[in-house]
């Protein structure tokens, strides 16, 4: 077939030269994942001492569906004397019974909890997408079996601690203090009380106030798993509850995950004190994309950088550099991708973008949006329809910034991308650098010397070389800079749950 | 024939690899056991500080990216020079009460330490790195990196040992660091610049100040552009607690590992160099 034959729409999807299209040849009927099998309470108490709780001061809060502005359910707010009661459950669980329980035992209680989240995956799966408003594909296929992994690779190392340490003994730190994100609701949680727990430790959790609802599951789970009482214990709740966490003086270590601003707020509240830490805070990922990478394959990578969860990830690639010379190439692959991206529904199968979070993180997204626009960037979004209820925002493009606009330097944590270019690695390398974060960065090229030179570089804790935003329970990660402090995950994540004597 | 009048001398700051004097011009006294004048310290300043961060930042990209096996050479020529020059330090502890035979240890020990932190330059990475199993069609590995410019509280009480036993393994580990050196008994901690100096220690790596404790502690704990802060004397609550409230501006790491003997057997430790390094996870896909 000669190439003037061609018809425009006749082309494949892929064809390196065509602009892309999927919605003439196919049309995407509806998929939605049917949210009916979910038994979901009116009502959520406090899981303390391994009972469900009623509130000390019996004041409850709603939380809503971002995606149809509903509410779902309401959860109970921890005051002072409920934080203190689940601290005090926590430090006798770690005094008594949780302490006694040989390695090997306490292992097992978390190989079984890893086994019943596996079994209700699908439950949490679309919970965790009514809730928080990301795709189902992402609740189930990544967020929801990571979980499970994560806490079947933890549980492992409850009798193996002594090789982990070359030269020390580890000992469990007492109780933990934490306090996850409304990002990777059920995903933070784990991995948060797993190393936690396979260190020999008791937990106070609190998770964000707009995704409660699979903490409170997840608690239900631990109840049926048969953990001893007190050993888990979460308190839902907004900012106040956090800072009773914080502020509670039987505690001894504090893990948060979250804004670098609260970040920075906590290692002050700490300040004095013996308490232990770990901070896994914002971030502002580069992409680097040299001009002898595959291209194509770069393009699927900076959309899953950016567009992953609504772009709600602190590690995400939300800084494209692209090498001069190829800029123009790159820039109308992205914007023709974009226009496949199909935003909506968190719930139907075929929803590449869900809803933003919350009104309130919506908002903030918009507030960028603007201000892209006042400090004089090229604004380009995708012309897909979106829902006329919900907070949704389309998949968004910045060009012709400079390294020193606010939407370069600062973290949305939305679906917003901003390119600027390079000619040299030197250049990039100093570009990609010049944020006060560090946790995670990208980088494409053909060349094997050219990752390991430019990851070298990065001042980041993360290096995804020709692919983006995979994680792994075996895989340690965390930021540089005022990306925080520690690292979860892997070998490193035990660190942060012992003392070394 | 009348006593020869010695030349005394005259003991400055070490900053990016030169060794001037503190820009404020002021001085403290620095005196014997027996209370009597030994010399002129530098009373350094937040200008000072601020002009030795700016040497160590610029310092950090070359001395993190030099191999282990030549950092190890360095330290172990620190080492090296340290013996060689033993006569000057025995002297210059004595003045501060040091018997010969507890100046003797107290280099001894020195000298060791060095040795010690240069042998691991090379295996650290070995034992605190990992290659992780991910479950996904990639290569996963966790280097150690080093945190950037660390800002070293050097022990009061322990002026040669102790300085050396905090400065080592920092840089071993690719960092560079400014270092305030014991407010009583600076004068050891220049001469071991003098040492540093002419060891291949490249200019800016090692930069050591001379002052009051209380007047430096907030710039050395609030500076926006140093990574990590270091002590390990028992200090004050006050004092702890402002380190750690300036040190959260920039999410500094704050280091504190208190030792009171350093010759204690947990006084040296491949975890004083973990303690300042970052890990580093790199992915990549595997595949044709």
């Amino acid at each position: 077939m000669s190439e003037s034959t061609i018809k425009e729409t006749t082309y494949k999807p892929t064809s390196p030269n065509s602009k892309l299209d999927f919605a003439s040849l196919w049309e995407y009927a509806p998929a939605p994942e049917s949210p009916a099998k979910l038994k979901i309470k009116n009502q959520y108490q406090l899981f303390i001492d391994g009972k469900f709780q009623k509130p000390s001061k019996g004041r409850y809060f709603k939380s809503v569906n971002p995606a149809t502005e509903e509410e779902i359910t309401e959860f109970a707010e921890a005051t002072q004397k409920d934080v203190d009661k689940a601290v005090k459950a926590a430090r006798q669980a770690f005094e008594g019974e949780w302490s006694s329980l040989s390695p090997k035992s306490r292992g097992k209680y978390i190989y079984r909890i890893a086994r019943m989240l596996q079994e209700r995956a699908r439950e949490f799966a679309i919970a965790e997408s009514m809730d928080g408003g990301k795709p189902i594909r992402e609740s189930r296929d990544v967020d929801i079996p990571l979980v499970a992994a994560h806490f079947f690779y933890y549980a492992g190392w409850a009798d193996k601690l002594d090789f982990a340490f070359p030269g020390k003994k580890p000992e469990p730190l007492g109780v933990c203090g934490q306090i996850i994100p409304w990002n990777f609701p059920l995903l933070m949680l784990a991995w948060k009380i797993a190393p936690a727990l396979a260190c020999g430790n008791t937990v106070v959790l609190k998770p964000a106030e707009t995704t409660s609802l699979t903490a409170m599951m997840f608690a239900e789970l631990v109840q049926d798993a048969g953990l001893p009482a007190g050993v888990v214990n979460i308190v839902t709740g907004a900012g106040q509850t956090g800072s009773e966490i914080v502020n509670h003086k039987d505690i001894d270590k504090i893990a948060f995950t979250g804004s670098t601003g609260v970040g920075k707020i906590i290692q002050k509240s700490l300040a004095g004190t013996d308490k232990k830490y770990t901070l896994e805070l914002g971030g502002k990922g580069a992409l680097i994309l040299f001009e002898d990478a595959a291209i194509d394959q770069a393009v699927e990578g900076i959309i899953n950088a950016i567009y992953f969860n609504q772009g709600h990830v602190c590690c995400a690639g939300s800084r494209l550099l692209v090498q001069e010379n190829i800029a123009d190439k790159v820039i109308l692959k992205l914007k023709d991708r974009l226009e496949t991206l199909i935003v909506g529904d968190p719930l139907d199968k075929n929803t590449d973008i869900g809803a933003i979070n919350s009104k309130q993180q919506f908002e903030t997204v918009n507030s960028y949006l603007e201000l892209g626009v006042e400090e004089g960037a090229d604004v380009y979004q995708s012309k897909c329809s979106i829902p006329d209820s919900g907070y949704f925002i389309r998949p968004t493009l910045f060009t012709n910034v400079s390294q020193s606009n606010r939407i370069v330097q600062e973290e949305i944590f939305g679906p917003a991308l901003t390119v600027q270019t390079f000619r040299t690695a030197d250049e990039a390398i100093e570009k990609a650098n010049n944020t006060p974060f560090g946790l995670a960065g990208g980088v494409w090229t053909d060349k094997g010397s050219k990752i390991f030179r430019v990851g070298k570089g990065l001042r980041s804790g993360v290096i995804w070389a020709n692919t983006y935003n995979k994680f792994d329970p075996t895989s340690p990660f965390g930021g540089y800079k005022e990306s925080g402090v520690g690292r979860e995950g892997g070998l490193h994540g035990l660190a942060a749950y012992v003392n070394l004597k | 024939m009348s006593e020869r009048v010695e030349i005394q001398k005259t003991y400055k700051t070490y900053v990016g690899g030169a060794f001037p004097r503190s820009e404020s011009g002021h001085y403290y006294k620095v005196v014997d056991s027996e209370g009597d004048f030994l010399a002129n310290a530098c009373r350094c300043t937040r200008k000072d500080f601020r002009d030795a961060v700016k040497v160590a930042r610029s310092a950090f990209g070359g001395w993190s990216s030099r191999s282990a096996y030549n950092r190890g050479q360095i330290l172990y020529r620190i080492g090296e020079m340290l013996e060689n020059r033993r006569d000057q330090f025995v002297k210059e502890l004595g003045t501060i009460g040091f018997t010969k035979e507890e100046a003797d240890a107290d280099i001894n020990a020195s000298i060791d330490r060095l040795i010690y932190y240069a042998g691991w330059t090379d295996k650290y990475q070995q034992v605190f790195g990992s290659v992780n199993p991910v479950a996904s069609s990639h290569f996963n590995f966790s280097l150690l990196d080093p945190t950037g410019v660390v800002s070293i509280l050097a022990p009061e009480n322990s002026p040669l040992l102790g300085l050396v036993s905090v400065i080592a393994p920092v840089i071993a580990g690719g960092n560079v660091c400014v270092v305030h050196a014991s407010e009583q008994y600076p004068l050891p901690a220049i001469s071991f610049a003098e040492i540093l100096n002419s060891s291949d220690v490249p200019g800016g790596v090692v930069n050591i100040l001379t002052g009051i404790r209380s007047e430096l502690v907030e710039h050395f704990s609030s500076h926006m552009d140093v990574n990590a802060i270091f002590y390990t004397d028992s200090l004050d609550k006050e004092t702890k607690t402002m380190i750690d409230e300036l040190a959260s501006n920039n999410v500094k790491r704050v280091v504190k590992k208190i030792q009171r003997d350093w010759y204690e057997e947990d006084a040296e430790s491949p975890y004083f160099i973990v303690d300042f390094q970052e890990t580093k996870t790199t992915w990549h896909p595997v595949g044709f």
